[in-house]
């Protein structure tokens, strides 16, 4: 097997350190060039098992605005961002909703909630 | 509500709110004039994460990074205004001014010894990017395209063309994507991109959206709404190298970058930066008129949020001093720097206190050296980029031996020593 060197970008934050993976037979034998365990802990799970954390807005009615914006509680798979979107497009919440409010609990038994990041006052 | 006040701070985003906050710790009377129904300002239609990593040490969403804010302006029990207009600011003298505001409690008039301006920046349009073409339907702002589909819940289009490559741009695009538009392509004039490097991996690359570098969009056309654009390809002078071809899409989004939003400080007679684009300050963010501060992205147009958090912060002390006389402004020392430097804020200090000084390069470098000459003071980058605004802070003990000047140098690889 050969070795493979990878090159990422950090996007834990906004410093965007540029990081070196060196990987031969699917393990990953050295990592370089993160400033900090942050950094290190991101590029592993990227090589093996890529996740994000999802935002979308949910509609809500009665509300001061027509929508809440959300987040998963826990960065979720890649692969199943879409998969829980299409889900999340056709629920419709009903105002109030307070900011840290769990709005779905568990979704597709993931262990991962969606949480509202903005309040939607009702009116 | 009273009606007369220590500080009062225009604009209810981040650097009012933040600077409203620590002029109230600090003892002053305050109130907030926002223009918008509710307090938080941009970030509450920026939905993703990234903000606060520096000064709340958290990954936040932009709307829980305001309300944050918002909720440590409810403690303190801070007085604002919302859907406020500010019809008129009359300077009275170096202590006074007068702030006259309409909203739905009326026309009432405040008098305040200082003025924090905290009104953000304003979208460049599709009139300062020379596109030409059909005015048809289908042309946003990202900023409008966000508020549409972040806060009122609505599509802007199915296909998508992102004119520029700069972080509004590309977080629109990803949240485009998420919600089944298919963006195009993602178009910049310059040869580098114009956002951070997270933000190009986690936006683009995550969804294979292709990045056109040096390449404008040249015309817009479509009967009622956007058809096509015509795209060409430039060279580093952004001259066309005549090579042009069609995208098809139904939708353009400009995310040109953006300017700090100064007519008013304009109309008072502040003194500009044509760099910066927004007001001359001293390391208090003080304008050239004294008592009138400014913070966030009405002094420059800053990349990170905590930047403008630190800025309102700055901003409010600046505002303590004056009026509690803990410093005189008698020293006026003006920032020069170097040609590969695009500009530094503050432009002028006053040695009375420890300095923040921000300031962008022109291109991307390697292994830059940034020296601060007359006090010997020397800062190493292993990169820069013009889109990542470079932070430094010099403490007042070290600024001793500054006499009638200070100088910014910037030395690096890829710009010679000349």
């Amino acid at each position: 097997m050969p070795v493979r060197k990878l090159k990422y970008t950090c996007i834990v934050c906004p410093q965007g350190c540029e990081i070196e993976v060196v990987i031969s037979d699917n393990e990953i034998k050295e990592i370089k060039g993160f400033k900090c365990i942050r950094g290190k802990r991101y590029v592993t799970e990227e090589v093996l098992a890529p996740k994000r954390t999802l935002i979308t807005v949910l509609h809500c009615k009665n509300g001061d605005y027509p929508t809440v914006s959300v987040k998963t509680s826990k960065p979720i798979p890649k692969e199943k961002m879409f998969e829980i979107l299409e889900y999340l497009s056709k629920i419709v919440l009903e105002a109030p909703v307070d900011i840290g409010d769990i709005v779905i609990r568990n979704i597709f038994d993931s262990g991962v909630d969606i949480i509202a990041t903005r309040p939607c006052r009702k009116v | 509500m009273k009606h007369k006040y220590d500080t009062i701070v225009i604009g209810g985003g981040p650097a009012g709110l933040a600077s409203a906050i620590k002029a109230t710790k600090l003892g002053l009377k305050t109130l907030i004039i926002e223009k918008t129904e509710r307090l938080g300002g941009i970030p509450l239609q920026c939905i993703h994460e990234g903000f606060g990593v520096i000064y709340f040490k958290q990954n936040l969403t932009g709307p829980e990074f305001s309300y944050k804010l918002i909720k440590e302006v409810d403690r303190l029990s801070i007085d604002y205004i919302t859907s406020g207009y500010v019809s008129e600011i009359n300077i009275l003298s170096d202590e006074a001014k007068q702030v006259k505001v309409i909203s739905p409690k009326g026309y009432q008039v405040f008098e305040t010894k200082t003025l924090i301006y905290a009104a953000g920046a304003r979208e460049k349009t599709l009139h300062e990017i020379n596109v030409v073409g059909d005015r048809v339907s289908g042309i946003f702002t990202a900023g409008e395209a966000q508020a549409l589909m972040d806060i009122y819940g609505v599509m802007p289009g199915r296909e998508v063309v992102i004119i520029g490559s700069g972080d509004v741009g590309l977080i629109l695009t990803r949240r485009l994507i998420l919600e089944k538009a298919k963006v195009k392509a993602v178009i910049e004039a310059m040869p580098y991109p114009g956002g951070l490097v997270r933000n190009i991996v986690q936006c683009l690359k995550d969804f294979d959206v292709p990045l056109l570098l040096g390449h404008v969009v040249k015309e817009i056309r479509g009967r009622k709404r956007v058809e096509k654009v015509v795209v060409e390809k430039v060279d580093e002078n952004l001259k066309p190298l005549g090579e042009s071809f069609s995208i098809t899409c139904d939708t353009v989004i400009i995310s040109a970058g953006l300017l700090p939003h100064v007519r008013m400080l304009r109309e008072l007679g502040v003194k500009m930066d044509p760099l910066t684009r927004g007001p001359i300050v001293n390391d208090f963010f003080e304008t050239s008129i004294r008592g009138v501060f400014v913070a966030g992205n009405a002094l420059i147009v800053n990349d990170l949020v905590d930047y403008v958090v630190e800025q309102g912060e700055n901003a409010a002390e600046g505002a303590y001093s004056l009026i509690t006389k803990k410093y005189v402004r008698q020293q006026n020392i003006p920032v020069l720097f170097d040609d590969n430097i695009r500009f530094v804020v503050p432009q002028r200090i006053t040695k009375t206190s420890d300095v923040v000084f921000y300031l962008r390069v022109k291109r991307p470098m390697k292994d830059v050296k940034i020296i601060f000459e007359e006090i010997d003071k020397v800062f190493v980058f292993s990169k820069a980029r013009p889109s990542e605004m470079i932070r430094v802070k010099i403490k007042k003990k070290d600024l001793g031996d500054i006499k009638d000047k200070l100088h910014v140098r910037l030395y690096s690889d890829a710009s010679p020593q000349t």
